[in-house]
């Protein structure tokens, strides 16, 4: 008899994201799909628009991550209009993207993903949110969690204006500086903010990587894919969240492309499914060849992972002496399992607020001039930065008034769709043999959902980090046989 | 006694909204304190059959977020609001139609032409366009279909009330959920927000000149912006004589001009023709008597992109809902 499994995520009725699982006549895997039930058509509407407007429409796109297109956009007027910004322009956007990073990385880790770890797999569901982790890190640690979210998102508003919805990015720099009161408020939060950082790989280390159970899931093989990834690096190959080349290594790690944000259409190709309205990207020099992961699949993945992957290192200390022990503990570069997410977040985490503390203890942010006018005619621009979930796209062109005549947006987690829908269906078939669902299904195929902290879905949208499912389990005429949930 | 129940629910919308009540910080736990929360699939695990099985009117509010664009999102909003004795349109997209609104300048096919057929990046030689049902072997997945045209919620369900913004700050959603639990509402239909421009509260205002008057129009990134002038006085479009007021200037103290995300005040019943005869009346108006046809046709030329300038929140809330899309074109 063949099954169908829905995971419906009820925290989107309308649906942000749907997995729909098919099993066998054996009552095995057979298929899984990850759908995205939803389309808005940024792509379109922005056409007639006045280009300098996108870095105000293009953040729309996402309120839990407008900071990363902001910046994606405001790069890619620079570009356009062939105008560079001012260095302490240059130097402001990287301050305000390396806050949004550390804030993001904070809630993904805590709220969201962390809880699985902090908390354990196994921990009773009611358990396993922000809660359950201020229970075992202590009261203290919870407030300093709120606390420096809130500090680092107020860097975003003095800056940007709205820290949901940023203002600030024009083409050839930003609309305000920095002033002398408020360069000492950033260096005091970034100061905290590494410090929190490290407390929060303290804590990692403590809880989980002493303790073996947690180890294994990490490492298993149900939670692994060999796959090509994806990511920006500085001019040493360090990983840089706002600005360098694109490098892709293959699944050994060894570098298989770098290429200039300009050049992105010679090697990101999109495949159209008909049964979601999201697109799959993978590699144009190895092909689509499916949902499947090895050297002969285009499927890359994006992400804090897949940036460390592809880089050769971080570009300041503390974070650097984090990303040897990662890739010591997991046995080399790269590590293809996909838990590992959560570490390489935290990783990040810490560099993202090293970079902070210098970028503010840089006496250049001061300098006034943080715009350089443009005056080349427009035609066609590319931005490209690190979003918490990955690369971020943004091609633009125009005609000679900058009024936009075509836009392309790849966007983050878009990036990861194909390795999504393959992950899930990985750990669906180590947990459902004969037509048994094991009870742990849901912990476990949320678990590799969430690893991704993808955008689209409830996971970053849910407020206590429990994000609510629901599996159907149906027989061929849709009779309902068993539902789980929690 | 027994705490009033609220819901919250999202349609098409970003998450935004979902982040704003986040960043309550600390008030949400007076929130929290004060009501029994029924639905809110963001944190909670409610189900739709829940809500059906609810009396009516049994829900005492509802904030509802997003525009309106697939059959399931009206479905959802005309139970709750079944269910719900007041329910508010909570946010620009829901109030307004928002940045998303804009899609009404094209329809579903021109839109899935784009995304699916036309992007460079995307190689679709077959033409594949997302289906609402899909049958691969005996397997059939599903999708719910995408509407020509994006809707504000009072266009779907009655709404009692509006909390406007993209997103709404802090102390508007505050004040606005203290209104409801201490039953001191303006009459139905009430943007619970200032009813004044936001000229009116503009830092710069006290600056501005008795008469101002653009004798040309300036794009923002063509020009130094001034930290302390008034956007028009600079030459700068700024929705603000035709928005209302109560989002604390955020964007102004950014130093960028308005884009109208809180909508008209309430004498207002077009945000965008509001904005564009606002600036059009002080457009050359210092010399406007030696001003030829071809002088003012030149000026009024300056002006790019007036429909999606003006309408950038609020094109379907707006007289004109949408393009009529024409064969061919």
């Amino acid at each position: 008899m063949v099954k169908k499994i829905t995971i419906d995520p009820i925290t989107r009725l309308e649906g942000h994201g749907k997995i729909e699982i098919f099993l066998n006549e054996k009552g095995n895997v057979d298929k899984a799909f990850f759908q995205v039930p939803e389309l808005r058509g940024f792509e379109k509407f922005s056409e007639g628009r006045m280009a300098e407007e996108m870095p105000r429409i293009t953040p729309k796109i996402c309120g839990v991550c407008p900071t990363a297109h902001h910046m994606a956009s405001g790069k890619a007027l620079d570009d356009l209009y062939k105008v560079d910004p001012p260095p302490a322009a240059k130097k402001i956007r990287e301050l305000i993207n390396s806050s949004f990073m550390a804030e993001d990385h904070t809630l993904h880790f805590f709220f969201l993903g962390g809880p699985d770890f902090i908390v354990g797999p196994q921990a009773p569901a009611k358990e396993r949110n922000i809660l359950g982790v201020i229970q075992k890190v202590g009261l203290d640690a919870g407030k300093k969690v709120i606390n420096i979210r809130k500090r680092l998102r107020d860097i975003i508003t003095k800056q940007g204006g709205k820290v949901i919805h940023p203002v600030c990015n024009l083409p050839g720099g930003i609309s305000k500086g920095v002033t002398k009161e408020d360069r000492e408020e950033y260096i005091q939060t970034g100061k905290d903010a590494v410090e929190f950082a490290k407390f929060s790989l303290k804590a990692f280390e403590d809880i989980v990587l002493k303790n073996n159970e947690y180890v294994d899931v990490i490492v298993g093989d149900i939670y692994k894919h060999k796959t090509y990834y994806m990511g920006l690096v500085d001019k040493d190959n360090k990983v840089n969240f706002y600005d360098g080349d694109i490098r892709v290594v293959d699944p050994e790690g060894k570098e298989f492309a770098k290429f200039k944000p300009s050049e992105y259409l010679n090697h990101i190709e999109e495949h159209v499914e008909q049964w979601s309205y999201v697109k799959f990207p993978y590699l144009k020099d190895v092909g689509w060849k499916g949902f499947v992961d090895g050297r002969d699949s285009g499927v890359y993945r994006v992400a804090p992972l897949a940036r460390l992957n592809v880089a050769d290192g971080m570009a300041t200390p503390l974070a650097q002496a984090e990303y040897e022990k990662l890739f010591d503990t997991l046995g080399g570069k790269p590590a293809h399992n996909t838990l590992a997410y959560h570490w390489a977040r935290l990783v990040e985490l810490l560099y993202a607020t090293e970079r902070l503390l210098e970028l503010a203890q840089d006496e250049e942010i001061l300098e006034p001039n943080v715009r350089n006018i443009p005056t080349a005619v427009p035609e066609e621009g590319i931005g490209v930065v690190e979003a918490p979930r990955g690369t971020l796209y943004h091609h633009y062109k125009t005609d000679e008034n900058g009024i936009i005549t075509g836009v392309n947006l790849i966007v983050a987690t878009v990036n990861n769709s194909a390795a999504m829908c393959m992950s899930i269906e990985k750990a669906a078939r180590g947990l459902i043999k004969g037509g048994k669902v094991s009870d742990g299904l849901l912990n476990m195929v949320e678990m590799a959902f969430r690893a991704y902290d993808p955008c689209l879905a409830c996971a970053t949208h849910s407020l206590p980090g429990n994000m609510p499912l629901e599996i159907k389990i149906c027989n061929l005429d849709g009779k309902l046989i068993k539902t789980l949930r929690r | 006694m027994t705490k009033p129940k609220v819901a919250f629910y999202w349609n098409a919308s970003c998450g935004g909204c979902e982040e704003a009540v986040i960043d309550l910080a600390e008030d949400i736990l007076k929130v929290v304190e004060a009501v029994d929360i029924v639905f809110w699939p963001v944190a909670m695990d409610f189900k739709k059959k829940d809500i059906k099985a609810m009396k009516d009117g049994e829900i005492a509010v509802s904030f509802i977020n997003g525009a309106i664009r697939t059959e399931e999102q009206e479905e959802m909003v005309k139970l709750l609001r079944r269910k719900s004795g007041l329910v508010i349109a909570f946010g620009s997209c829901s109030h307004l139609g928002g940045i998303p609104g804009l899609a009404n300048f094209w329809d579903r096919d021109t839109i899935f032409e784009r995304v699916y057929k036309e992007i460079p990046s995307v190689i679709n030689p077959d033409g594949v366009l997302p289906q609402t049902k899909t049958q691969i072997g005996d397997k059939q997945l599903t999708l719910p279909e995408f509407w020509d045209t994006v809707k504000t919620l009072d266009q779907v369900i009655d709404v009692d009330y509006y909390i406007p913004g993209c997103a709404p700050p802090p102390d508007i959603i505050m004040d606005g959920i203290t209104a409801i639990l201490e039953g001191k509402l303006p009459e139905k239909g009430a943007v619970l927000a200032p009813d004044k421009s936001l000229c009116d509260t503009c830092p710069r205002s006290e600056k501005k000149p008795d008469k101002i008057s653009m004798k040309e129009i300036k794009r923002p990134h063509e020009i130094i912006l001034d930290p302390e002038k008034c956007f028009l006085e600079q030459g700068i479009i700024c929705l603000g004589p035709a928005t209302r007021s109560g989002c604390g200037e955020r964007c102004i103290n950014a130093n960028m001009p308005c884009r109208g995300c809180f909508g008209p005040t309430k004498e207002v019943i077009d945000h965008g023709a509001k904005g564009l005869s606002a600036i059009v009346s002080i457009l050359g108006i210092e010399e406007e008597e030696k001003l030829s046809d071809e002088d003012v046709q030149k000026l009024i030329d300056q002006i790019k992109d007036p429909a999606g300038l003006f309408y950038m929140y609020s094109l379907p809330s707006s007289l004109l809902r949408r393009k009529i899309m024409r064969k061919g074109e």
